[in-house]
């Protein structure tokens, strides 16, 4: 159990970001995403309606629907290959999706078509899991302090609001996905696809609120690309 | 003379085939609805439906029908396949004799009327054809009802324990301490549209959502409202925990039930033994 959740924790630290001494085989794409045009602001979220939420965070949690960083970077983008690599190995690790503090950790979960999901309730509260699936279908279970954890996967490619009704501040992202290559931007708005075969890739940059932006790529061989984003920021 | 015979026949079976296309693309397997042994056909539904669905609920199952403006909770949006009252889990389609029931049934916190007036056969082709609104009866089966096992009779000591349910899954942040609809997150919650939405107040004692009887108590939350913030907490209840949860939510309405007189009773003498039910509260 220790041993898988370490690889899960390793899986969480590829994705999320740049993994020191791991170098795969193949071609990378890395980049950065930036915005311009004004980003909203960050509002600090008020969780006076559940106490044993409120106990868990030092300072006020703000929203996490637009968080930007220094030099204009975006955090949170998903950027993923959309075309190019059909038939790649699909990813068989799962991705686990917490509820903690009344915050989802990731704020972003990336996914692969049937991939195996497991929903976490870390609070001393209840929480509903709530996807608002399209294409998918929608359903919406509870899960009270200690319930054992939702496992779960997704048969169609999507990006899935997550919601939890009985605490309305509670936004969150599963993004199913047919390509086991994607990345989600840190707190500098770095990305990295890694071990990408010889080939030509469509390369799409996704967020909530600032949209989709595509990029052809070529990679030859075991070379590293730069491709960066800049995505059209609003306020709300 | 003859070539020309021959393309008027070519054309004639392409016409004959595009009827056919046009036929089948409307429905395929949801073309026919099998409800109590009478089938339903949605060619024979979509008259129908114009004539009494499409006012509120659109022609095209959008919701966007003319009075879907001035009517809440809205219409339901027939295009998501997506439905409160359903035998089956979360997350899954409903069966054809869980939509019959509907349109029979009608909502009653809502502008649904029941449909009694129509035919049962009228009700069995309208199921058919609102089924063909939503891609997702063409790739999707409808889901396999979940079981109600046998009702328990009514005890104190299970209402207790119901009680406690009430108190530890936290029903009471929506539906309020004292089931009147008015818990924490009540004002807050919106179904799946974003549309505001209230949660049941037993306290008026009508008709729940899906059904009045106790079976239609359990299976609501059995398998959740799907749309609304109700969820599912199959996952998290046994049968008999069920059973529980029930006899103590018919205490909360003011009707009269045996739940309720065995409620009256043991609270007028051991009310002061009870916690409060909310933020502060142990349940029992």
């Amino acid at each position: 159990m220790i041993a898988r959740f370490t690889s899960v924790v390793a899986l969480v630290a590829m994705v999320s970001g740049p993994a020191p001494g791991h170098r795969a085989a193949g071609g990378t794409i890395s980049g950065k995403v930036t915005y311009t045009g004004t980003p909203p602001k960050a509002r600090p979220i008020d969780m006076s309606k559940e106490p044993s939420c409120v106990a868990q965070h030092a300072t006020p949690v703000t929203t996490q629907d637009a968080v930007t960083g220094a030099g204009n970077s975006v955090d949170y983008v998903v950027v993923y290959i959309s075309a190019g690599d059909e038939g790649a190995a699909a990813a068989t690790d799962t991705v686990r999706y917490e509820q903690k503090g009344c915050q989802y950790i990731p704020h972003v979960a990336v996914m692969q078509v049937h991939q195996p999901l497991a929903v976490l309730n870390d609070d001393p509260t209840s929480h509903n899991i709530h996807p608002l699936a399209k294409v998918n279908a929608e359903w919406n279970k509870s899960q009270p302090k200690g319930a054992p954890p939702i496992h779960t996967a997704w048969d169609q490619p999507e990006f899935i609001a997550v919601k939890c009704n009985v605490h309305p501040w509670m936004h969150g992202y599963f993004v199913v996905l047919k390509t086991p290559h994607s990345s989600i931007t840190d707190s500098t708005g770095a990305f990295k696809l890694e071990g990408l075969p010889a080939g030509k890739y469509t390369v799409t940059a996704w967020h909530e609120r600032f949209g989709t932006q595509s990029q052809e790529v070529t990679i030859a061989g075991s070379e590293t690309k730069t491709a960066n984003f800049v995505l059209t920021a609003r306020p709300y | 003379m003859r070539p020309f015979t021959g393309w008027l026949s070519l054309v004639s079976a392409c016409g004959a085939a595009l009827l056919l296309s046009g036929a089948t693309a409307l429905p395929g397997a949801a073309q026919q609805t099998h409800v109590a042994g009478k089938t339903g056909n949605a060619a024979r539904g979509k008259p129908l439906y114009t004539r009494y669905c499409a006012g509120c609920h659109g022609d095209e199952g959008d919701a966007q029908g003319e009075n879907a403006q001035w009517i809440d909770p809205k219409p339901r949006d027939f295009t998501l396949g997506v439905f409160k009252c359903r035998s089956t889990p979360s997350g899954a389609l409903p069966t054809d004799q869980d939509l019959f029931n509907t349109v029979t049934r009608g909502f009653v916190t809502t502008n649904m009327p029941p449909w009694v007036a129509l035919t049962p056969q009228n009700r069995v082709d309208l199921v058919a054809y609102i089924k063909t609104f939503s891609p997702r009866w063409r790739t999707a089966q409808a889901g396999r009802p979940i079981t109600i096992p046998p009702e328990p009779a009514p005890t104190i000591e299970g209402i207790l324990r119901g009680r406690e349910l009430f108190q530890n899954l936290e029903c009471w942040k929506c539906h309020g301490p004292a089931g009147h609809g008015d818990g924490p997150s009540a004002k807050t919650l919106t179904d799946s549209k974003d549309d505001p939405i209230r949660p049941y107040n037993f306290q008026t004692g009508t008709r729940f959502m899906c059904g009045e009887t106790n079976q239609d108590l359990y299976r609501i939350f059995m398998t959740g409202l799907d749309g609304s913030p109700m969820p599912s907490f199959a996952d998290q209840l046994q049968a008999n925990q069920a059973w529980d949860l029930v006899h103590f939510l018919r205490t909360l309405q003011p009707l009269h039930s045996p739940e309720a007189a065995m409620w009256r009773s043991w609270f007028s003498t051991h009310g002061r033994e009870l916690k409060p039910i909310g933020p502060e509260g142990g349940g029992q």
